[in-house]
């Protein structure tokens, strides 16, 4: 009678279901320690790190992780957003560690409790970018709020990320340095997607916006729009490497964080991250004890 | 759990607050959907009906690829959208990307098939026996059309509805062809993706049970209709 019920093809539908997803549960949760990795390494546990689209999406991050598997056989599973969205990941304890880039909101939050073992890992810039022509004229601007304060005079299209990204961020701190408030204008779209759609959306309606160099490199090809400004320390972009508070969220894998951060600061980690290069043009540069 | 009950509460403030940017943004879902629902009604029913009474035999191969594109995925069929509407495609002199009418032109290539295929299949049911019957009463065939089309009202409003849902839901094509412009493209789904992703989760549930509640008084109109036929 009670293995009649096994016969039926809904049950054994269910039985194989069940079948298939303690398998998995078991490959995920439980790796044996001595276990094979994909890589053909040791796999001695995973930690994940949320950051932003810019380290991600330029390929700097599968570069150094790999490295960092092959070498301590820990495996990093990356979730890539927006700074907004990493750091409340990071808030409410569904990541180990975070690699973003908006460095006063890094710090609060450290002194907040919500995050230790904050380090400065690289920096690179960002840059401004529009059309060929140029008719707000920013190309020979002396720095970056005068050349906002161009396109806004001039009332050219502008493109915003609009999403609470370290990049919208900057150009927010920017707009305020510059004494606009952006949001009322016509001219400024917040389109809240990401740096690659938003150059794609500036390119088509030929309008000016804020990228970060890494992101830039990468789709430019085919991109109209041109690198019209840079340079100024207003546009510098600051990464940060930091734990989740392990005394705040238990569960997490302080342990490999620690392992992860060290590597990152190191003399090798730095090295690697200086070395890295897209179409042979350095995206990101060693940024540790550099304060 | 308390993070569900903050969205309610936070769609009850959004709701009463009257908030000019977001009543913009409710009424830019409804504009966009309701048009390109009423445009691919006025395509997907007469063609569905003119599907659903030839043989199946003859149409065999149409219909499976309209069976087909009803399951295409709406950031393909945004992705196609955006191709001829680019200012590198072929239609980018109309300047219609990014805008409301981009926007309608996409839900019209993801609702039509969904419209086609459900009144096909609704009148492919009845309608020769329909078609018959009008026609031994002395009908001709434009008017045997029309009966069928009556008659199978059900079929068709169901198909309506399920076109509409698709639609209002929808945020891959519309993110895509409008550019979740604030003020200008940004519709309710678009809005949800753009607060997830900054992490303000409360608006987006919020949102998210704003987009429902008014989903549920079009389905409520649209189900009255619905059994309101039955009746008579």
């Amino acid at each position: 009678m009670s293995l009649k019920i096994l016969n039926k093809p809904l049950t054994k539908f269910m039985l194989c279901i069940l079948a298939i997803g303690f398998l998995a549960a078991g490959c995920t949760q439980e790796p044996a320690p001595e276990e094979e990795g994909p890589g053909g390494n040791l796999n001695k546990g995973n930690l994940t790190l949320t950051t932003t689209t810019s380290t991600y999406d330029s390929g700097l991050l599968d570069y150094i992780n790999t490295i960092f598997e092959q070498e301590t056989g820990l495996r990093v599973e990356v979730i890539s957003q927006g700074t907004g969205a990493a750091l409340e990941t990071g808030k409410r304890g569904d990541a180990d560690a975070l690699l973003v880039h908006d460095r006063e909101t890094e710090l609060e939050l450290v002194d907040e409790g919500y995050f230790v073992d904050r380090h400065d890992v690289m920096y690179n810039n960002f840059i401004l970018i529009g059309p060929e022509a140029d008719p707000a004229g920013i190309k020979s601007a002396d720095n970056a709020v005068v050349a906002l304060g161009l396109i806004a005079e001039n009332e050219s299209t502008f493109v915003s990320r609009g999403d609470d990204s370290g990049t919208h961020r900057t150009e927010m701190k920017l707009w305020e340095n510059a004494g606009i408030i952006p949001d009322e204008e016509d001219w400024h779209l917040s389109i809240g997607q990401g740096m690659g759609d938003t150059l794609h959306l500036a390119d088509q309606i030929l309008g000016y916006t804020i990228a970060d160099r890494g992101t830039y490199i990468a789709v430019k090809d085919n991109l109209e729009l041109t690198l019209l400004f840079e340079g100024d320390p207003d546009l510098s972009n600051q990464y940060g490497v930091m734990a989740v508070n392990p005394d705040r969220h238990p569960h997490v894998e302080y342990n490999y964080v620690s392992k992860y951060i060290e590597f990152l600061i190191s003399d090798r980690g730095q090295e690697l991250i200086g070395s890295y290069q897209v179409e042979s043009e350095t995206l990101f540069f060693p940024g540790f004890g550099l304060e | 759990m308390s993070l569900l009950l903050e969205g309610i509460l936070e769609a009850l403030r959004l709701i009463t607050s009257f908030d000019p940017d977001l009543l913009q943004i409710v009424f830019l879902s409804l504009r966009v959907s309701v048009i390109a629902i009423v445009i691919a009604t006025l395509i997907g029913v007469p063609l569905g009906a003119f599907l659903g009474l030839k043989s199946e035999k003859k149409t065999r191969l149409l219909n499976k690829i309209i069976f087909t594109f009803m399951g295409m995925p709406p950031v393909v069929g945004g992705l196609i959208i955006y191709l001829l509407l680019s200012r590198q495609g072929p239609l980018g002199v109309l300047g219609l990307l990014y805008t409301p009418s981009a926007m309608i032109i996409a839900q019209v290539l993801l609702a039509t098939p969904i419209i086609t295929g459900l009144t096909l299949v609704g009148i492919r049911a009845r309608g020769t026996e329909i078609v018959e019957t009008a026609r031994s009463l002395g009908a001709d065939s434009a008017l045997a059309t029309w009966t069928v089309v009556k008659e199978s009202r059900l079929a068709i409003l169901g198909a309506v509805i399920t076109g509409f849902s698709r639609v209002i839901a929808e945020v891959g094509a519309v993110m895509i062809v409008g550019g979740n412009i604030a003020g200008r493209t940004r519709v309710m789904t678009t809005a949800i993706v753009l607060e997830t992703r900054r992490g303000n989760f409360e608006l987006a549930i919020g949102l998210g049970i704003i987009l429902l509640i008014l989903a549920f008084v079009i389905n409520s109109f649209l189900y009255n209709i619905q059994t309101g036929g039955q009746d008579n």
